[in-house]
């Protein structure tokens, strides 16, 4: 087939790309490699707007055994015990198909932490929908959430902890972010370099259809109209398919036979042997006739670019064929070697004993193209908001609109569809400041939490950054955990147009700030741009997913309130900073000025404050101050215990509102005993650290002075019931 | 007037549900097999004497609800 | 006392209950269901999960495999089964426990923690309980959703067949207490000879206050007294 320019550009590459194809090969590529090249090429595969911001982020502390670059980052927990983990988007898929979309997001990123060893222990999620009204967002929504329960439920890991948010800015592109993070024995990692000439390619799994072809180069491009239309060949996950996988794998990793592993994620085969092969510095020789095909009459073109799930590439010791398939057998899963791996470093591929593409490894990895886009600096809205100058709303109303709110409502329509326990150690469940999963069988525990603040972002990318990264930091102390490192996921729109991309990369330069200051560094992620449609691009969406250690199982902590009569301490300043606050957002539909600062060095001192109080056994709950401000976090606590508060009004307030709606950050709210009072006092004021003492835990009400009095029961019935208004069902 | 709607997956698509089957069925002895789908199989019966008409609606269910068009595909009987 | 639970592919409740029955003292052997045959047991159970997928029906396909057969057989020579969620499903598919687990009322996976109270504790699994008893499990099921016929109902009801119903956090059996929309708030049963349990509750995830609580280890401690 003649390459036309019709062809090139429909497989989403631009001509300039397509003449340095051109000169890499030194002469015209055939059909199958122009699809090979725009595979490899593609956004989704070569990072190649995003790498050199990238490449700014810190990547290593003491803790970091692998960062970013293989199938997931590895971090070291003391003893023989890593945690691997990394986090993904599933954004286009899922729009298209909510159910397969979703479930296939969580079997792919399952697959790149078993790939490295690990026995998966938890998934966390971070999603994103449009307006509540808008028309398509219910049955995105329940399509999500059943797909990701789908798939974890079913292959048996537990979903502890995300988030599900709401704004217009996604109306029609949805963000779906899945995180796994397994355990693996640090002496026992399987990385994907390949290492060995003439060793055995093997491909295990399901077999290999028509599914998503050109996948990654749908999550390269932007929707339009048509987009709908044009679906292709939606994967259907098989989680159960891939919990045999899984086991298979793992049983096999007990040996000593696997040299370089790699999951078949985006781009299938292509990426998979490409991968391997250049980290291996050599080459891949693979021969389709031997590929297990679901479908009859399927083309050298279809293979390579198929995104069937649930299969991987595993390069073998000599000799350990049949040891490897007898495993793979028992679990009723294909095991075919389909090639060997060579010293010309190409990737050669032969059909019907015909070679049908022969491409240097380098010109699909290390020569892809790199692009400097061109990026602008976000112009900032200053404007200051003046509470006087709104309208008023009474306090009260004010603050049963935002607990009763889509964003702000109780999640647990969405939690109690995922299994929570399975596994068996689950110590703290969606709902709080982290989730917190046991190491099994030892003394030591794991707190990960996603976060993501798109208005902020937007409003100002670089505090946004940092702000995010910060929060993430936040919730782990909150749960008595010391941070350790993250992963990203950078949901932006379409990196062409220089707004975006200086969103962008202003975005990670305030991460950057945040990750160095903190010892926070990122060990896994992934780029997810062109998010938008017709030229409307979404929020800078960035989710980070953190993970923090707990030593020591006695000292791990929730945001109930504990007893009555405890004192409750805001811990940091409040200055009352109400732009970008949900406050302004919701209730009177602003969307001016800037987000909170970050204090970087307030932000540690006070974390590593709350830290010590743990220690020292002087705390009783916790919980960190994030949107809708003191007064949120507090009804947070009471529904969450059932106990009330007594709210006190600080002494020198200038505004209600300000003071309890305000987002300053870097402040947490703690319930201590009153007899400890005084020693936490001596310790705050000998540290430097800001306090204010609002209030005391009490049976039955949540009460701020006059302002407020309302049963804890009615408030927690006030939380839970706008999703069953909007479904019309109880869960 | 009664019909029946068969939806099956569409044929490129991916049907665990069949495969697992169908390997259970060999695994018990049955050798001859060749390929298996599953489906669902809804019967629906409508006051409307006008076949047309009848079709059509039943058509435009499938549509609008009964088959996730994106994954599977219909057909409609009279019975 | 010698334990067994029988393995599937697909099931993912294995670990967690082969965890507990170490936990609680018993020798336990985990059992591959392509064997064919089973090693010295007083119990065997048969662990929650997704066998094949849930494919056709949750428990239809493992309910065909080798090692049911023993199980069967096992059963019938007095050795006690459990079967728990998946368990449950697949004891009901062979025709062990009599009924169906039809899909929740709400048509959702559902997960949470809920009541149960102690119906008939005049049996090998539950006599450490005490009777009218409240106990918390946790749930995690799509279909649990018990449904039998009327002469069956009477059955289980005359001869102290039922051992747990779903119930509020003070112990009312109604309909806002009752999470799936099973028949009579029924959470378990057990056969005829009250030697093979199906529940739908997972008492393995109930026996450790540092996790959950311990309201699950009773259920083991009556099998071992």
């Amino acid at each position: 087939m003649k390459i036309t320019n019709n062809i090139v550009e429909s497989h989403g590459l631009k001509l300039e790309e397509y003449s340095k194809i051109k000169q890499l090969l030194s002469r015209e590529p055939n059909y199958l490699e122009l699809g090979i090249f725009s595979a490899m090429w593609n956004e989704h595969c070569s990072y190649k707007s995003s790498k050199i911001h990238l490449k700014k982020l810190p990547i290593k502390n003491k803790n970091v055994i692998q960062g970013p670059g293989e199938n997931a980052g590895v971090i070291d927990i003391g003893d023989d015990d890593a945690i691997v983990f990394k986090i993904e988007s599933h954004n286009h898929p899922s729009y298209i198909e909510p159910y397969q979309g979703a479930a296939t997001g969580v079997g792919g990123i399952l697959r790149d932490v078993f790939t490295m060893g690990a026995r998966p222990i938890a998934l966390l999620n971070s999603i994103h929908f449009g307006d509540p009204k808008h028309k398509k967002t219910k049955n995105l929504l329940n399509g999500v959430v059943s797909g990701i329960g789908g798939y974890g439920n079913c292959i048996g890991v537990p979903t502890i902890a995300g988030e599900t948010k709401f704004n217009s800015t996604y109306n029609e592109n949805i963000l779906v972010n899945a995180m796994a993070v397994g355990w693996v024995n640090k002496k026992k990692i399987f990385y994907s370099k390949a290492k060995g000439i003439n060793k055995s390619v093997v491909y295990v799994g399901s077999k290999t259809g028509r599914d998503g072809i050109h996948g990654a180069s749908m999550a390269s491009a932007e929707f339009d109209e048509n987009s709908e239309d044009k679906k292709p060949t939606v994967q259907v996950g098989d989680p159960f398919t891939e919990k045999l996988l899984m086991e298979a794998c793992l049983e096999l990793m007990k040996k000593d036979s696997i040299i370089s592993i790699q999951d078949m994620g985006a781009a299938g085969l292509t990426s998979s042997s490409v991968e391997m092969a250049h980290k291996g510095d050599l080459g891949i020789e693979l021969d389709l006739d031997k590929i297990p095909c679901r479908e009859e009459k399927m083309t050298p073109y279809e293979m390579m670019l198929s995104e069937s799930q649930e299969r991987m590439l595993i390069i073998l010791e000599d000799g350990k064929e049949d040891e490897a398939k007898n495993i793979f057998q028992k679990w009723d899963l294909d095991f075919v070697v389909i090639g060997k791996t060579t010293e010309l470093k190409n990737l050669s591929l032969k059909f019907k004993k015909e070679t049908v593409a022969t491409i240097p490894i380098e010109a699909l990895s290390s020569k892809a193209p790199l692009y400097d886009r061109k990026w602008v600096k976000t112009k900032f809205n200053k404007n200051k908001i003046k509470v006087k100058d709104l309208k008023k709303i009474k306090f009260e109303e004010a603050f049963l609109k935002i607990l009763s709110s889509p964003n702000h409502s109780s999640k647990k329509w969405v939690t109690e569809q995922y299994d929570q326990m399975v596994m068996g150690d689950t110590i703290q469940r969606s709902g709080s400041n982290a989730g917190i999963i046991k190491i099994h069988n030892k003394d030591k525990a794991i707190a990960v939490t996603v976060d993501s603040s798109a208005n902020y972002c937007k409003s100002h990318p670089l505090i946004g950054g940092k702000q995010i990264v910060c929060e993430s930091w936040r919730n782990l102390i909150s749960v008595g955990a010391k941070p350790i490192a993250i992963t990203n996921c950078l949901n932006f729109g379409n990196p062409e147009n220089p707004e975006i991309m200086g969103e962008f990369a202003e975005n990670i330069l305030g991460m950057k700030q945040a990750c160095e200051f903190l010892d926070f560094p990122v060990v896994s992620g992934n780029v997810s741009f062109y998010n938008g449609t017709n030229k409307n691009n979404i929020y800078p969406t960035p989710v980070i997913g953190g993970v923090g250690l707990i030593k020591n199982l006695n000292k791990i902590f929730n945001h109930h309130f504990k007893k009555i009569d405890s004192n409750v301490l805001v811990i940091g300043k409040t200055f009352g900073h109400l732009e970008q606050s949900v406050f302004i957002n919701q209730l009177y539909n602003l969307n001016e000025g800037m987000p909170p600062e970050v204090n970087l060095l307030n932000e540690k001192n006070n974390g590593e404050m709350i830290l010590k109080l743990i220690n020292a056994g002087l705390i009783n709950s916790i919980h960190d101050i994030s949107t809708g401000g003191i007064i949120l976090a507090l009804a947070e606590m009471s529904i969450s215990s059932q106990i009330g508060v007594k709210i006190n009004k600080p002494k020198k307030l200038s505004n209600l509102s300000e003071y309890f709606f305000g987002e300053d950050q870097s402040r947490y709210l703690i319930e201590v005993d009153k007899s400890n009072y005084s020693k936490i006092e001596r310790l705050f004021k000998d540290n430097n650290i800001y306090f204010d003492n609002i209030g005391i835990t009490q049976k039955e009400y949540f009460e701020l002075d006059k302002e407020l009095k309302i049963s804890v029961k009615e408030l927690y019935d006030i939380n839970n019931k706008w999703y069953k208004q909007f479904n019309g069902t109880d869960c | 007037m009664k019909f029946a709607v068969i939806i099956t997956l569409k044929k490129d698509v991916l049907d665990p549900q069949g495969k697992v089957i169908e390997q259970t069925l060999e695994g018990m002895g049955v050798n001859n097999l060749k390929n298996l789908r599953q489906g669902k199989y809804i019967e629906i019966e409508l006051n409307e004497l006008d076949e047309k008409k009848a079709y059509s609606a039943v058509e435009d269910m499938c549509k609008k609800l009964l088959v996730n068009l994106i994954i599977e595909e219909y057909k409609i009987k009279k019975i | 006392m010698n334990s067994s639970v029988i393995v599937f592919p697909g099931s993912n409740c294995d670990r967690d209950i082969a965890t507990a029955l170490t936990k609680l003292q018993f020798k336990n052997n985990m059992v591959w269901h392509k064997e064919n045959e089973l090693p010295k047991s007083d119990l065997i159970v048969i662990p929650g999960g997704f066998s094949y997928g849930d494919y056709l029906r949750s428990g239809a396909i493992a309910a065909k495999s080798n090692i049911l057969k023993e199980v069967i057989k096992a059963s019938k020579s007095g050795c006690l089964v459990l079967g728990i969620c998946n368990g449950f499903q697949i004891l009901i598919e062979t025709g062990l426990l009599q009924g169906a687990l039809l899909r929740n009322k709400n048509l959702k996976f559902i997960s949470k923690d809920i009541h149960l109270k102690i119906i008939n504790n005049s049996n090998k699994f539950c006599k450490n309980y005490k009777k009218n008893g409240i106990i918390s499990l946790n749930i995690a099921h799509n279909e649990g959703n018990y449904f039998t016929q009327k002469d069956h109902l009477k059955e289980l009801e005359d001869n102290e067949l039922i051992p747990f119903k779903y119930c509020s956090e003070n112990g009312l059996i109604n309909e806002s207490s009752n999470p799936n929309g099973s028949l009579e708030n029924i959470a378990g049963i057990l056969n005829d000879k009250k030697n093979i349990l199906g529940m739908m509750p997972h008492p393995e995830r109930m026996i450790d206050n540092l996790i959950s609580n311990e309201d699950g280890i009773e259920l083991f401690t009556s099998i071992l007294s």
